[in-house]
């Protein structure tokens, strides 16, 4: 090929943040598993997530401005050479991600050390930080294609982390073969969307196929391409009839990976969702095509309900969780639907604050389950008194959940409310406030069970250890932190929605 | 309608065979019970998408996408577009990796379940799910 001078300006390290985010916990983890000492992995694990959270908040403190760093692997130039675009819509996403990973990994130690047997420890940190990679890949890079491969490095890592819960409860193993065969039949849909988009436009690059897309919205391959890439991401979102894998999953999982999965890995596939949805493809397409009235609006609603409404008569504490999960996503969609500059925000802070909340209960779970044995309602009866501090931060979480004024979750929720009387859409708003009043149903049973009934074994049950209850106080404290600083959260995800609705033309510099 | 055309059928026949392959596989895995033939089932449904990419790369007369070391190329030649076969190199081993770990997984479940049929699997664990009912239910539950 004739050859090209490629004009290589000097580049500092802080040029070089946006590979470095991916490349850290990437080459961490086969690090772990060269080195094979059980002591050396988890501080190398914490040092490689805690620098990523580092890269990850100088990330955002570029772009929270409305700015955008686009980084070029091997100095190729998009549209043909990958390239990794960082804006507030996902430098947010990096922070929540590797912020969660920072947290959970000290929590992790003695709960994993409780929940596996040794000799598998060391490999879980290696699979932690891979399925960390693979979601920060997912979220950074601006490749479609490249979204693909980062997906199933986080997705073949989860299934895995997933199956070590079976020393416990043989099930995870189902649990997680059902994912595999879910998340693969997802995975692949996405990529047959991408053939046909490709076919489309000859590109994989998003701002390129954005500007190539428009124009072509009658095209039936690019409809199919939409509906593809909308169904393969809908299983990993789990959007309401396609969460079937999830409520096992989570429930099955050892502690600490429920508590990264919960908190991350449906946050990012919303933000995908999102990216698709608005970048690749421009509201003027959504607005023609009616996909969000028949598809969204019913099954963000139906999510809210049925899932809330299941929630209540669980007897497992952390399977109540994940469909509580389930129901949360429905408000997440429910912002996308609206299609509007606030409900686009209300869906981004409510995948920060759902994050933040769902964190702090599962990790709560994993003490209870690290003291009790389980998380049956009829274990933790009465763990109120036994392991006050544990419980405290448990129902701050739960309260965080309903969207109780003062706490994270009320912020989002609010917004969302705004976002639909904004549209005149009065008796969704009714819906989202009859919903969280079934999320009070469910907390409030928690609260019963904690706090008022009789503890049903006479053993004596500690507080956790400290290092969990940390992490665990540090995710209630951001419930309520974030709850009444709204400037951060706010700040991005106004930043983030305006980004987004540009359509392309926010993508480009 | 043009759908009925002969030219219909065989210009788009990497589609067809596409389609076909897709939902074989597609019913595999959801109508069959037993995990390995689900994995199977997987595999075929993942090549199909494989076959779909390669077809979509391929101009009629085109050729390997090779460039002369010379530089000297001539631009009558056609080329086939290399970068759908590349991106499903990438793919293969992912659909590598995916059904390795999918057997991995089966070996465990047999291990522990002693079948790998899914009617057996939801019989063993419905049974479990009854056992923690009424250990809840002896224990005082208060729902």
């Amino acid at each position: 090929m004739a050859t090209q001078t490629v004009h290589h300006t000097a580049m500092t390290l802080s040029d070089h943040l946006p590979i470095l985010q991916i490349l850290i916990p990437f080459i961490a983890a086969p690090l772990i598993v060269f080195i094979g000492q059980r002591k050396l992995a988890w501080p190398i694990a914490f040092i490689a997530s805690a620098t990523s959270f580092v890269i990850a908040c100088l990330l955002l403190s570029k772009v929270i401005g409305g700015s955008v760093i686009s980084y070029q692997i091997g100095g190729w130039a998009p549209p043909l050479g990958i390239e990794y675009r960082v804006d507030a819509a996902n430098a947010f996403v990096l922070f929540l991600v590797t912020g969660i990973a920072t947290l959970v990994l000290p929590y992790a130690r003695q709960s994993v050390g409780s929940e596996m047997p040794h000799q598998t420890q060391t490999l879980f940190y290696a699979l932690f930080l891979l399925c960390m990679t693979g979601l920060l890949g997912v979220t950074i890079t601006a490749d479609a294609f490249n979204v693909f491969v980062f997906l199933e490095i986080s997705s073949l890592s989860t299934y895995v982390l997933i199956a070590q819960g079976s020393y416990r409860d043989k099930r995870a193993l189902t649990a997680a073969f059902n994912y595999l065969i879910m998340g693969t039949i997802g995975a692949t849909f996405f990529v047959i969307g991408l053939g046909f988009l490709y076919m489309a436009t000859g590109t994989l690059n998003m701002a390129d196929l954005a500007d190539k897309l428009t124009g072509q919205y009658e095209s039936r391959t690019v409809r199919a391409g939409f509906a593809f890439i909308l169904v393969g991401m809908g299983l990993k979102v789990a959007i309401f009839p396609l969460h079937f894998w999830l409520p096992n999953a989570y429930t099955y999982a050892p502690s600490a990976v429920t508590t990264f999965l919960a908190a991350t890995a449906t946050k990012v596939a919303i933000y995908v969702l999102l990216r698709f949805v608005f970048s690749v493809f421009q509201p003027a397409f959504l607005a023609e095509t009616s996909t969000l009235e028949i598809i969204f609006y019913p099954f963000a609603l139906l999510a809210m309900f049925a899932a809330s409404f299941t929630a209540i008569f669980q007897r497992d504490l952390k399977r109540m969780l994940a469909y509580s999960s389930i129901a949360q996503i429905g408000y997440m969609l429910l912002g996308i639907a609206l299609l509007s500059e606030t409900g686009l925000m209300a869906t981004i802070i409510h995948l920060f604050n759902h994050g933040i909340t769902k964190a702090a209960l599962f990790m709560g779970v994993g003490a209870y389950v690290l003291r009790s044995g389980s998380s049956f309602y009829v274990q933790i009866q009465g763990l109120g008194k036994t392991m006050p501090w544990t419980s405290a931060a448990v129902v701050i979480g739960g309260l965080s959940l309903i969207g109780v004024p003062g706490t994270a979750g009320f912020l989002s929720k609010w917004l969302l409310v705004q976002a639909a009387l904004e549209q005149g859409y009065w008796p969704i708003s009714m819906l989202i406030v009859a919903s969280s009043l079934l999320a009070v149903m469910y907390v409030w049973r928690l609260v019963e069970t904690l706090y008022l009934s009789t503890p049903s074994s006479e053993q004596t049950i500690q507080e956790a250890p400290l290092s969990m209850l940390l992490p665990l106080w540090a995710m209630a404290l951001a419930c309520i932190y974030f709850g009444f600083e709204t400037d951060i959260t706010l700040g991005a995800a106004k930043a983030a929605a305006q980004a987004l609705l540009a359509g392309s033309s926010g993508m480009m510099n | 309608m043009h759908f009925f055309t002969s030219e219909f059928f065989f210009g788009h026949i990497n589609y067809w065979l596409f389609i076909v392959l897709m939902m074989t596989g597609l019913y595999i895995v959801i109508g069959k019970g037993n995990l390995v033939k689900k994995i199977v089932g997987l595999n075929v449904f993942q090549t199909s998408v494989f076959m779909f990419y390669i077809s979509m790369g391929k101009i009629s007369g085109g050729t390997a996408p090779i460039f002369p070391l010379d530089g000297k190329y001539n631009p009558e030649i056609a080329y086939s577009n290399p970068l759908p076969h590349v991106l499903i190199l990438t793919a293969i081993v992912v659909g590598i990796a995916t059904t390795s770990l999918g057997l991995a997984l089966i070996i465990r479940i047999r291990e522990e379940y002693h079948c790998i049929e899914e009617e057996e699997i939801t019989v063993i664990e419905d049974a479990v799910f009854r056992r923690e009912y009424l250990q809840a239910k002896s224990q005082g539950e208060t729902l």
